[in-house]
């Protein structure tokens, strides 16, 4: 057999090289704000902890630099980080003092590289398997599986982000169901309302210029001043409007938060709505009209079929940047995993900022995997071409 | 029947349909020809309504076209374009079904009618039922397109340029099919084109068109040996006229009685290709059979020479 060598995997196993022999695999710090001290793999785990991670990274290494198929290369990427993950929590353990509870221990940059080397080995291979849509969900839950059974097993116990989360899990959960509500609930408002805009503007172009511009103007506002502007035309209704006030309006809180989200919500949505009204073909849409379709039948059995997948890729787009978008809502006082992000900038507590961080960016990760196989699903004509 | 009585269509100052009247007699093949923008396709068009007209009135077997709401109308009357505007998100065993489903047809009804279409149209049921236009070449999605026009069983079909995008040995045998369709269903065809070797193949009679109005609307033999005009001259192309006059008439018209050598030449094909057949082999004539085998006479040169000839 003649060994060739793959460049993208070159990169990746020097990446993880580096993470695993040169930088400090986790941070021992005596209280939760000071500054840490780095350990290396051998230092910071058990010997044998240390010696199965060795060899999994080394194995990782050498079929990552060869050209070894997909298969082979993602299930050492999938085991690898599945060891990373469990040694993380052992390194806790035997890096903690006995009867000590300001002592922290966190992964630390050699911890983080081997993260994302092996996740891009992963991604890569994934890339070239070309897996179904069904698959690639089946295989986010299966890793999201995994991160619930470690969690609830305790292995991570030790770590200081999961000390930070134990002193605040009431109040983790009641910010994660604001946030995941501040996102959905603003998408689903912009969809509403969005798609008849959107319905609008194909059928009316004299309305589609003046309407996407001013979608556009609002999307180049910067989030902060948006929730400045909206504190005083909010604040005036809630004063104003009988029963405004009673049902949660007011110039800060959730409410502008949800409105700021919504109008950034609309110009993907309407826009997307109006390309894919446009990309239907011109035959389609003569040969409907032509043999006796109502307006409406035309629009709800060919127009907007032919352009809903164009439309879901708007939707994809809001719900990702929504997620993201959401985590700013804490500043004004609307809730959400931004809540741990500003108040861990405040005590400099790294690992309360990483508390809200990391929730946030596996909630998009999930959403935008998820989406992605809705839209690949919902044009089976069109995957069907990419097959052939 | 469609009696069309002095249509007019301006869009602003331009006229596009300027006064046409045309009377088109039920269970025959009219083809609109012309060059672009002689206003064919919008007096097409008026007739389902996808255009309304300025003034003037078209009736459809006696009755007004406008006394139905414009949807429902074209509900009744079959409409095929060029490009066969296949909904692409639909199977083929769908798009056929459009029409019927509209009109609130029964299951059983609608998917025997499919068949019936995609047996007629010889592609099997089962294998091109259930696939996409797109895994379907140029010419089965144009009878994918023109099987869709003919689901409600029409009487009337109106057909836009329908072979306008296929190669030329496939358009050949869409046209023959489309004759052979059309002699099945009994249906009313008006279609238009600006290729004048189809007008003349598929016509029972052809209107020509020029800036908006009929300049002559005659059978095809007519038109080739009166032109009305020196417009309908030089679209039928002078040098072609007796090729086009033997091609639209059989071999059994030239029929003579006598045997010749050689081999034979079926009584149903064109005139044109007898004439081709008999330059080709050297001969001065060759054996007619009809259409149970039996030779029946012979068709000579000097015989289609005559035939050929124009009017002196």
């Amino acid at each position: 057999m003649q060994l060739r060598v793959d460049k993208l995997g070159v990169i990746t196993a020097a990446l993880t090289a580096y993470g695993a022999f040169l930088a400090p695999f986790a941070t021992f710090r005596a209280n939760r704000i000071v500054a840490g001290e780095g350990r290396s793999i051998s230092e910071a785990l058990p010997p044998t902890w240390a010696a199965l991670v060795l060899l999994v990274v080394i194995v990782a290494i050498i079929l990552a630099i060869l050209k070894t198929p997909g298969v082979l290369r993602l299930a050492i990427a999938l085991c690898a980080l599945a060891v990373l993950a469990l040694a993380i929590g052992a390194a806790a353990g035997q890096l903690t003092p006995p009867e000590n509870t300001y002592a922290r221990v966190s992964p630390a940059s050699g911890f983080w590289l081997l993260l994302f080397a092996l996740a891009l080995l992963a991604a890569d291979a994934l890339t070239r398997l070309r897996p179904s849509p069904l698959v690639r969900v089946a295989i986010l839950s299966a890793v999201l599986g995994f991160i619930a059974v470690v969690l609830i097993s305790g292995a991570w116990d030790g770590l200081s982000l999961l000390k930070e989360y134990a002193s605040r899990a009431d109040t983790f959960w009641a910010e994660a169901g604001k946030h995941v509500m501040l996102a959905l609930g603003s998408l689903a408002a912009a969809t509403a309302v969005g798609i008849p805009l959107g319905v609008l503007c194909h059928r009316v172009p004299r309305l589609r210029d003046g309407l996407l511009g001013a979608l556009n103007a609002i999307q180049t506002i910067p989030s902060i001043a948006l929730f400045g502007i909206l504190i005083a035309p909010l604040g005036w209704i809630a004063l104003h409007v009988p029963g405004a006030a009673a049902i949660g309006i007011r110039g800060i809180g959730t409410a502008p938060a949800f409105v700021a989200l919504f109008l950034y919500s609309l110009l993907p949505i309407v826009a997307n709505t109006v390309v894919g009204l446009a990309g239907v073909p011109r035959e389609a849409n003569e040969a409907a009209r032509g043999i006796g379709m109502t307006d409406f039948q035309r629009l709800a059995g060919i127009e907007f079929p032919l352009a809903f997948p164009v439309i879901l890729t708007g939707i994809r787009i809001v719900l990702v940047q929504n997620i993201g978008l959401a985590t700013i809502a804490a500043l004004i006082g609307g809730g959400g995993f931004g809540v741990f992000v500003f108040q861990g900038v405040g005590q400099t507590a790294m690992d309360l900022v990483l508390l809200g961080a990391v929730p946030t960016v596996l909630l998009a990760f999930t959403a935008a995997i998820v989406l992605d196989a809705v839209i690949e699903t919902a044009t089976p004509y069109h995957n069907r071409v990419q097959s052939a | 029947m469609i009696e069309i009585e002095g249509i007019t269509k301006r869009y602003g100052e331009t006229t596009v349909v300027k006064d046409v009247s045309l009377t088109i007699a039920p269970r025959t093949v009219t083809v609109i020809v012309g060059t672009s923008g002689s206003g064919k396709t919008t007096l097409l068009r008026m007739i389902n309504r996808l255009v309304e007209p300025t003034s003037g009135t078209i009736r459809l077997d006696g009755e007004d076209n406008r006394t139905l709401p414009g949807f429902e109308l074209r509900r009744r009357i079959g409409y095929a374009i060029q490009g066969h505007g296949l909904f692409p998100h639909r199977t083929v065993a769908q798009n056929i079904a459009t029409v019927p489903t509209l009109l609130g047809w029964d299951r059983a009804r609608i998917d025997a009618k499919v068949a019936e279409l995609l047996t007629l149209f010889q592609l099997d049921p089962a294998a091109f039922g259930p696939r996409y236009p797109h895994e379907l070449s140029g010419g089965q999605q144009q009878r994918v397109g023109v099987a869709r026009a003919l689901a409600a069983e029409p009487k009337v079909l109106l057909m836009d340029e329908p072979f306008g995008a296929l190669d030329p040995i496939i358009r050949a045998k869409a046209q023959d099919d489309l004759l052979a369709i059309q002699k099945h269903f009994e249906t009313t065809i008006v279609l238009v084109t600006h290729d004048m070797e189809e007008a003349f193949h598929l016509a029972d009679r052809i209107a020509v068109m020029d800036k908006g109005e009929v300049v002559q609307y005659a059978t095809p033999a007519e038109m080739l040996v009166k032109p009305a005009t020196p417009f309908v001259e030089s679209l039928i192309g002078a040098g072609e006229r007796p090729f086009r006059l033997l091609a639209i008439e059989t071999v059994a018209d030239a029929v003579e009685p006598g045997a010749a050598e050689g081999e034979a030449i079926s009584s149903t094909a064109s005139q044109r290709e007898a004439l081709s057949a008999l330059l080709w082999s050297g001969r001065k004539a060759l054996p007619v059979i009809g259409p149970d085998g039996a030779v029946i006479g012979k068709v000579s040169l000097e015989g289609l020479a005559q035939r050929a000839a124009g009017p002196a």
